[in-house]
């Protein structure tokens, strides 16, 4: 993998995404409902604000969050810790419940890759994207308040730039140049 | 499988749009239709939805239902039992998986509808939102000189063509918005089979394509 860099200090989210990674498996070997209450604990009140924040009422984005935590519970031989953290994994599930309960919008994946999944995720490969992914928090969080503003409000409004534009009064050219800024400076964090 | 190299690709705002599912239906389907040709994008994808990731993972809570973890549970038990499916390999073809499932098979399966000078058109179900529609241009002839009101995504499946930006091969998007008026033109080598989407009607320059329109429904 691309950090073979001097031994790194583990931090809290990154041993907590081992954890989450942990969870999973242990639903998927044994339906192990300690792990899914843990991860429950951990996301549902973090999915539930994300649909809340997509335009869902509390009512809505309650059964919806139960729906995304179920799938998780019957889609766990699914996840492939090599690829995906377990956030980026109930974010997938929690945008694909958001268009089908509130945008009535489809959307299609793309074609699956020829060689499928790996029957058993390599090591190496799955601890460095957990490490990435905390790099990403961290990078994330570190990013000026109003370009993360921006980030946010495009994942989670769910509204296009130009209806950013209209609600936030700001123009359009602003808008984007912030957001690709914001990209430039992830990217930047993550080289 | 091999592929000539893709050169053009999906925009930072259109991966984001299509991770964060801000996007109607005809340019998701665009969007999951090149990414199921470019490994490139693919990967820039996988990184879109790792940033939604690190957002749900670092953003606020909301308060659940007192009994909520119980629901799911009881849910859980009641939801009939998961078959585990091996994905299906979709048979060789022109057309990648998702917009096979929109056409109901692949090129043959195309229901063609003329529209003047040998061109071609096929208009694909989606949501009203925006129109997603294959089309058809012989070898060597041009689509109309047309503007857009909004945004207009190109996608090449088969053959070539070029305009006054580029030329665009087999993979290859264009990614067309107001300040562009263009004349596609098809690569002499083949018939040029394009997935095209708009989210506002194209606006064409000469006198006949335009009373065409709404009976064409481009």
């Amino acid at each position: 993998m691309k950090r073979a860099g001097p031994a790194k200090v583990t931090t809290i989210r990154e041993r907590e995404n081992t954890d989450w990674v942990a969870c999973i498996a242990a639903i998927r070997e044994t339906q192990d409902e300690a792990a899914f209450a843990r991860l429950f604990g951990h996301f549902a009140p973090r999915v539930k604000a994300f649909l809340m924040r997509s335009g869902a009422d509390a009512t809505l984005a309650e059964e919806c969050t139960q729906e995304v935590m179920a799938t998780l519970w019957q889609k766990a031989h699914l996840f492939d810790p090599s690829r995906a953290s377990a956030a980026t994994w109930i974010f997938t599930i929690a945008r694909n419940r958001k268009i089908d309960a509130l945008r009535k919008q489809k959307r299609p994946e793309p074609e699956d890759l020829p060689w499928g999944q790996d029957p058993e995720p390599d090591q190496a490969d799955t601890l460095a994207l957990q490490q990435e992914s905390d790099q990403l928090s961290e990078a994330i969080a570190a990013l000026p308040q109003k370009q993360r503003e921006l980030i946010e409000k495009a994942y989670f409004s769910d509204l296009s730039h130009s209806e950013i534009a209209a609600q936030t009064g700001l123009p359009l050219g602003t808008i984007k140049s912030r957001i690709r800024l914001a990209l430039d400076r992830l990217r930047h964090t993550m080289k | 499988m091999t592929r000539k190299q893709i050169t053009h690709h999906l925009s930072d705002a259109l991966l984001m749009a299509y991770s964060a599912g801000s996007l109607p239906e005809a340019f998701n389907l665009t969007v999951a239709t090149h990414i199921s040709m470019c490994d490139e994008c693919r990967a820039r994808l996988g990184s879109f939805d790792s940033l939604g990731g690190a957002l749900i993972e670092t953003s606020e809570t909301a308060a659940l239902a007192q009994d909520s973890l119980a629901a799911t549970m009881a849910r859980i038990r009641r939801a009939p039992p998961q078959t585990v499916t091996s994905p299906v390999r979709p048979a060789p073809g022109l057309f990648p998986a998702p917009l096979r499932d929109y056409i109901g098979g692949d090129l043959d399966a195309v229901r063609w509808r003329p529209v003047g000078m040998g061109v071609k058109q096929a208009i694909l179900p989606t949501s009203r939102a925006a129109t997603a529609r294959l089309l058809f241009i012989p070898a060597g002839a041009a689509v109309p000189d047309h503007g857009h009101r909004g945004t207009e995504l190109t996608l090449v499946l088969q053959g070539a063509f070029s305009d006054s930006v580029d030329y665009f091969g087999p993979g290859d998007i264009e990614i067309a918005n107001e300040d562009l008026d263009h004349t596609p033109v098809a690569d002499i080598g083949a018939d040029c089979i394009c997935l095209a989407a708009t989210d506002a009607p194209l606006r064409f320059r000469a006198l006949i394509p335009r009373l065409a329109q709404p009976f064409l429904r481009i």
